[in-house]
């Protein structure tokens, strides 16, 4: 499997990362040659293996459903930027 | 005045706790001393944020503890946190241009737990950002000098990575100890590098509610410190169970210092041959069986194991982890916190505030993880690495029916140039070749330095446990710190050694 860049290009918009034209190249052919190198894989017989997604308990611990925290608008604001309280702001979305 | 602060400099967690407790010093004056040795190593770059007011602050309610007989064992330690910790009101960075000036409205579990034990926050030390990489080079705040160079030559050397900060900070005795954080060897091959000890411990024996997300399968805090007893004791202070980490063990915390006490004879140590990689440096394979002779003399059974799956470690950690890095660093939008740089429309911001805010190593990786998680490929890659992670685990399962512990060289060399190794990913990751399988596995293990190559630079050797079972760690650890007696000094030292 090999990357070119219309798929590189697409990858970086999937991911929300604008990516210079000059630096197209480069990483075209970082990402193919970490992508080749992590297809060695392939070669492991991994049939009726479960996937292993953590290292523990197999489920999360379950809690009573009441609110631990919260009521903290202004410090959760403290940090956005331009904020208008109560609200965060984003660029115009509806015309 | 100086003999006083090059002796103070030159005092372990434990020494320094006995001499607080018989205030015969002051954790005041431990403090002053720290801050000095601060500035003096100011040209490491160790640090990203330095808080001299409120480690004083810090350093006169610790005395007033002491006084008032309610000391801690980590009362009064002057340290450095890991700028991936959440500080409460202290910036946080992660070594990133798209935190901006973060300053965290809540304090992280394990910087929480050594506050309330008492210690004293030197400042927030540098990294490399969101903790990807093995150099420190990645920072946005510019790299690290390792305090130590190769003998007849002043190159700086990189402090390795990701916790370079932390590891350097100990190594110059600009910190007592320090945080780090472990996701496939940034606390054991730093501290490597710098001759200190790191310490990861099994996942989940400390909370990573509040430490900046990079693969939440993988992260783990731990400490980085001069001693085996000292990594002991600051480990006992960070761990714990915590509801608000759904990760955290919910087991209780040993008292790792007493278990020092039980000594290694008899202990069983397994040697795994497939860590003995074909292109291995004479001097890492010296090393590794110096290593096993002070075992052995110490009493341990060396037994000859086999891990077949360990060469596979590597490709699998670079699936998962930057699969699960691609998910975590969604959340920097330039929304709710952070940078935000503008765009012709809402996605255009977005693109604009991540690929300004990112940089080059952290838009490699969550490019490659969006790439492994996208439709089509989720099942050819990441589900695939998920089961060869099983089968690595397996093979720690089978060989700890056998031995108690695992003795490995930490790194396949030591310490290289700042900028060498850039232009080759790959040659970058190998670093962690030893590394990366126990974090995969989720087990605990620990870096202590045992010599000197050639050039000067220290090496270590690695101690992997049993899940949950870092007493063993430490008691191993202890052993090979005891018949090494390494007290090399770098260069770049600050203060004294005890």
């Amino acid at each position: 499997m090999s990357l070119d860049r219309e798929t590189v290009a697409r990858i970086a918009a999937l991911a929300r990362i604008d990516v210079a034209e000059a630096e197209m190249d480069g990483l075209v052919g970082e990402l193919n040659g970490i992508l080749d190198w992590v297809e060695t894989l392939n070669a492991i017989p991994t049939d009726g293996v479960e996937p292993m997604v953590g290292v523990g308990a197999d489920r999360a611990p379950l809690r009573e459903d009441v609110v631990t925290d919260g009521d903290r608008a202004e410090a959760v604001l403290a940090n956005a930027p331009d904020p208008e309280p109560p609200f965060f702001t984003v660029p115009k979305v509806i015309e | 005045m100086a003999d006083l602060s090059s002796e103070l400099l030159g005092l372990t967690i434990a020494g320094a706790r006995d001499r607080l407790a018989a205030k015969d010093i002051t954790a005041v004056e431990l403090t002053e001393a720290y801050l000095a040795a601060v500035d003096a190593a100011r040209d490491l770059n160790i640090f990203i944020t330095e808080t001299p007011e409120r480690a004083l602050a810090d350093a006169a309610a610790a005395d007033a503890r002491i006084q008032a007989g309610d000391a801690e064992a980590m009362t009064g330690m002057p340290i450095a946190q890991k700028d991936l910790f959440c500080t409460e009101g202290v910036r946080t960075t992660a070594a990133s241009r798209i935190l901006g000036d973060f300053s965290p409205p809540y304090e992280s579990t394990v910087s929480g737990n050594l506050k309330a034990a008492g210690t004293v926050l030197l400042g927030k030390s540098n990294l490399d950002e969101f903790a990807m990489g093995s150099s420190n080079t990645t920072s946005a705040f510019g790299p690290v000098s390792n305090p130590w160079t190769a003998t007849g030559d002043n190159r700086p050397l990189a402090p390795g990575g990701s916790s370079g900060g932390s590891a350097a900070a100990v190594a110059a005795g600009a910190a007592i100890a320090a945080t780090g954080t472990d996701t496939g060897g940034s606390i054991r091959q730093p501290a490597a590098f710098c001759g200190v000890v790191g310490m990861k411990p099994t996942y989940g024996r400390c909370s990573r509610w509040g430490v900046v997300a990079f693969s939440s399968s993988l992260d783990q805090p731990g400490p980085i410190t001069k001693t085996v007893r000292d990594s002991a004791i600051m480990l006992g202070a960070m761990a714990g169970h915590d509801p608000k980490d759904s990760t955290s063990a919910d087991q209780p915390t040993p008292n790792f210092e007493a278990a020092l006490q039980s000594g290694v004879k008899g202990m069983r140590v397994g040697v795994p041959r497939e860590y003995r990689v074909d292109d291995m440096p004479p001097e890492i394979d010296a090393m590794w069986r110096q290593g096993i002779d002070m075992l052995t003399a110490a009493g341990v059974e060396i037994v000859d194991v086999s891990l077949p799956m360990t060469m596979s470690a590597l490709p699998t950690y670079y699936i998962v982890a930057p699969a699960e890095a691609s998910a975590n660093l969604a959340r920097y939008d330039g929304v709710r916190y952070g940078a935000r740089r503008d765009g012709d429309d809402l996605i255009g911001m977005y693109g604009a505030t991540r690929g300004e805010g990112f940089g080059q190593e952290v838009r490699r990786r969550v490019l490659m993880g969006t790439y492994v998680l996208s439709a089509g490929y989720y099942d050819a890659y990441y589900k695939k690495a998920q089961r060869v992670r099983a089968l690595i685990a397996q093979d720690f399962d089978a060989v700890f029916q056998d031995v108690d512990a695992l003795l490995t060289p930490t790194t396949p060399g030591a310490a290289f140039a700042i900028g060498e190794k850039e232009d080759d990913p790959i040659a970058m990751y190998l670093n962690d070749v030893f590394t990366v399988p126990a974090s995969l596995a989720g087990l605990p293990a620990i870096s202590v330095p045992t010599g000197l190559n050639a050039l000067g630079l220290p090496l270590g050797l690695q101690v992997v446990g049993k899940a949950f079972d870092e007493g063993s760690v430490f008691r191993l650890g202890q052993a090979l710190e005891d018949a090494a007696g390494f007290d090399a000094t770098p260069r770049l030292l600050t203060g004294g050694r005890a």
